[in-house]
């Protein structure tokens, strides 16, 4: 069986976009029964990710999915972009990238806000962020 | 779809109450309107001393947020005005010092009274000092 209980996807397009994703995640992490603090947490990191997607290349994609096993249930976030990529994300990670928008500081304090971060880029082709937080 | 968030002048201040679901480009806007409105009642005569920004109703305040608050009271700053923030929910404090995030610039208080208190004890101290 399956243990995956949802997957929805949800186009970065627009400006209201980045609202509206954040009202989707917040619905869906009250209804997963994450408390207020781990709500906050999530909506804050899926602001940080839509927007640097928004900001630094205009369109892309959400996936919102729970997983987890009958020992513990989380939230998986996926944000995609078909984008020019991160050239250097170690460096980006260290803050060195964290000049003009903060694109640095949005992806460090996304990734201390979340149980698991992983971001991968390829230079062309574009960058994918997954995160993800457990429910206790 | 961007709004505008409405400033209301007090005697010497000006309050915002912040919407929920801000998006980005009314919070930009709120940023520029507010450094206009000072700088249009410093003219008029009546010197603006204080800003309050009420932010209750904000369920999440994201880097972009916190830079922006930070960016207000900067420039109220800079204008001879003092910027108390209000209304902070505890998951959104506990989520913007994990973030390691400061609200720069910024004075807090606990509530509107409070608020008010402060910006009079700020005010006097900036006068003491020009004095």
């Amino acid at each position: 069986m399956n243990n995956q209980r949802f997957f929805e996807k949800y186009a970065i397009d627009i400006e209201f976009d980045l609202v509206k994703i954040r009202q989707v995640v917040r619905k869906i992490a009250k209804l997963m029964q994450f408390d207020i603090v781990a709500q906050t947490k999530l909506v804050t990191a899926v602001s940080e990710l839509t927007r640097n997607v928004f900001d630094y290349v205009g369109k892309g994609e959400v996936i919102l999915e729970e997983v987890g096993d009958s020992l513990k249930r989380g939230l998986k976030i996926t944000v995609i972009d078909n984008g020019s990529g991160i050239p250097d994300i170690n460096h980006a990670m260290s803050g060195g990238y964290s000049t003009s928008k903060g694109l640095g500081k949005g992806l460090i304090g996304t990734k201390k806000l979340m149980d698991e971060f992983s971001i991968q880029s390829e230079v062309g082709k574009g960058t994918e962020v997954v995160i993800v937080k457990w429910a206790v | 779809m961007s709004q505008r968030i409405p400033i209301i002048k007090i005697r010497e201040n000006l309050i915002v109450t912040f919407i929920s679901d801000i998006d980005d480009l009314t919070a930009l806007k709120l940023q520029k309107d507010l450094t206009q409105k000072i700088h249009e009642e410093n003219i008029s005569g009546v010197k603006i001393t204080g800003v309050l920004l009420d932010l209750t109703i904000l369920d999440m305040v994201d880097s972009f947020l916190g830079r922006l608050i930070s960016n207000i009271a900067q420039s109220a700053t800079t204008m001879n005005a003092n910027t108390v923030v209000i209304g902070i929910h505890p998951a959104v404090a506990i989520t913007l010092v994990e973030m390691g995030l400061e609200l720069k610039g910024a004075h807090t208080a606990l509530n509107v009274e409070h608020a008010f208190e402060l910006l009079d004890d700020l005010k006097a101290e900036s006068e003491e000092i020009v004095e």
